[in-house]
């Protein structure tokens, strides 16, 4: 029958440690501790939340280094194509001035040769003309040597005159 | 890592001593004839001395002191005084009152009488003062709160200390048991607000656990603090005021309007609601009381083989077995202080459910 017999100085002395331990505990443990532990919890909830954050923020980082290498290699394409064509026009212009320059050389040189060929037939017209008097000298020369001759050349000469 | 080798040695080293400490304090008893039953009762029990090993006044016993309020008003001595003598021959007087002691109870002997005399089994000519004694179990409940006190003091410290960070050390140790109580009892049991009875869940958690600990603990004699009837009287008492301290109005108009039962069953029902107000913590107080009083009684049954056959030998026999069920116990220690402060966290939690229709 004692051990199930209730002693009441055995539950005053239970009571009064109880409270105390209670009072004590919930000041110097349980307050820091569960305050601690909370925060931590909120700590670590936040900075999954932020992981997930930086997660998206990577993805959306990385799209966008997608789109701007995209963006850098059409431009590359069209500055190629740009130069391409620039290229191409400086030659075609490089090849129409040639082509001028070189029309414009062979005309003057054209026209060169052309006086030279008209002085050249100048030259030789007054050698021949020189040639003709001298030769048309010595015919005459020759012709005149008689009185004959000499009659029928101005008779010819007269005639010429007169076809003229 | 290093505390959780030294911890295992500590329990190990524990359970050794339990088994030759427990041998050696029955050891002299082999020459009279041997009563496992008083034995092992006078175990379990209270006491007002705590005593070690031996006899009489050969016997190794750490006094305690007796504080008793008879009809002279209060004394006090240590129990010392008695000189081992439990029968009620040795009187103490104190303030003009002559006590006595007998199985561990204080009377204060009627004026004129020298020894306790005993009539049809009661006592014929003695009165029982209030006894406030620091008994073996007060003083194990000291313990216990210092115990308590030490270890949870450092754990706060470190957290107010270092804030939000990971715990360590002896941190880290009771951390896991105080977020078990918070998330596996309070928050599983209490819908709403169960912060507010954190304080109380984790006090009695860790009292009960520490009490059952020390219960294991062969060379404080194994004081059986959370076996007593009167302890965990109190505790259950603790629970009943918080449940009824918290409850609220839902709770109550459920007990006496319960909804969809019809009004000829109410005669039945309500009496067992309110039945179930004291059954409840009834059945706390006698589980707990009686997981840790039985698994006490075994492990001194067990070594009582021993000196029944007053054989060294048997002891082959009882001390693995002893060793098993104290291992068991271990179990048993967390086992029932989880049970407690669940089942509180449970019928506070039904007590503060707000209406739900």
């Amino acid at each position: 029958m004692d051990l199930v017999t209730p002693s009441f100085g055995l539950m005053i002395w239970t009571t009064l440690v109880f409270l105390v331990l209670l009072l004590l505990l919930k000041k110097f443990a349980w307050k820091p501790v569960l305050t601690a532990v909370k925060e931590r919890e909120s700590k670590i909830d936040e900075a999954l939340k932020a992981a997930e954050m930086a997660k998206l923020d990577m993805a959306k980082l990385k799209s966008q280094n997608e789109d701007m290498k995209k963006e850098a290699l059409a431009a590359r394409e069209q500055m190629m194509r740009e130069a391409k064509e620039t290229k191409d026009t400086i030659i075609a212009e490089a090849k129409e001035a040639a082509k001028t320059e070189s029309e414009k050389i062979m005309v003057s040189a054209r026209e060169e040769i052309k006086s030279e060929k008209n002085a050249a037939m100048a030259e030789i017209k007054n050698q021949v003309a020189v040639l003709s008097i001298e030769i048309a000298e010595k015919v005459v020369k020759e012709k005149l040597s008689s009185d004959e001759k000499q009659k029928t050349l101005v008779d010819n000469l007269i005639e010429d005159v007169t076809l003229n | 890592m290093k505390f959780r080798t030294y911890f295992k040695s500590l329990v190990l080293t524990f359970l050794a001593i339990f088994a030759f400490a427990t041998a050696n304090a029955s050891g002299d008893e082999g020459k009279k004839e041997f009563d496992p039953v008083s034995f092992a009762t006078h175990h379990v029990l209270d006491a007002h001395e705590i005593h070690f090993w031996g006899e009489g006044e050969s016997s190794f016993t750490v006094p305690l002191p007796i504080i008793v309020f008879g009809t002279e008003g209060m004394a006090v001595f240590m129990s010392s005084e008695f000189h081992h003598d439990d029968h009620g021959h040795h009187v103490v007087e104190k303030n003009g009152m002559s006590f006595v002691k007998s199985h561990e109870k204080i009377y204060q002997l009627n004026a004129g009488e020298h020894h306790l005399k005993m009539k049809d089994g009661e006592v014929d000519n003695a009165t029982k003062p209030f006894d406030m004694s620091i008994t073996k179990n007060v003083a194990t409940l000291f313990l216990v709160a210092l115990v308590l006190i030490l270890v949870f003091r450092s754990v706060g410290k470190y957290y107010a200390k270092n804030g939000a960070v990971a715990p360590k050390g002896l941190a880290s140790w009771m951390e896991p048991l105080i977020l078990f109580v918070r998330d596996d009892v309070a928050k599983n049991n209490i819908k709403t607000g169960p912060e507010r009875f954190m304080p109380f869940l984790l006090t009695i958690f860790f009292f009960i656990l520490c009490g059952n600990i020390l219960g294991l603990i062969p060379i404080l004699t194994n004081p059986n603090l959370t076996g007593n009837i009167s302890v965990t009287i109190t505790l259950a008492l603790f629970m009943l005021v918080m449940q009824l301290i918290h409850s609220k109005k839902a709770c109550w108009s459920h007990m006496f309007m319960l909804p969809g039962v019809p009004i000829a069953l109410y005669q039945i029902l309500v009496p067992i609601e309110l039945a179930g107000i004291i059954i409840k913590p009834v059945a706390l107080l006698i589980r707990l009381f009686a997981n840790i009083t039985a698994c006490h009684i075994i492990v001194i049954s067990l070594i009582s083989i021993i000196f029944v056959n007053q054989s060294a030998a048997w002891a082959g026999l009882s001390v693995p077995m002893a060793l098993f069920i104290s291992v068991l116990e271990i179990l048993v220690a967390f086992l029932q202080a989880y049970i407690f402060t669940m089942l509180s966290a449970l019928f506070i939690g039904m007590a503060v459910e707000e209406g739900h229709h």
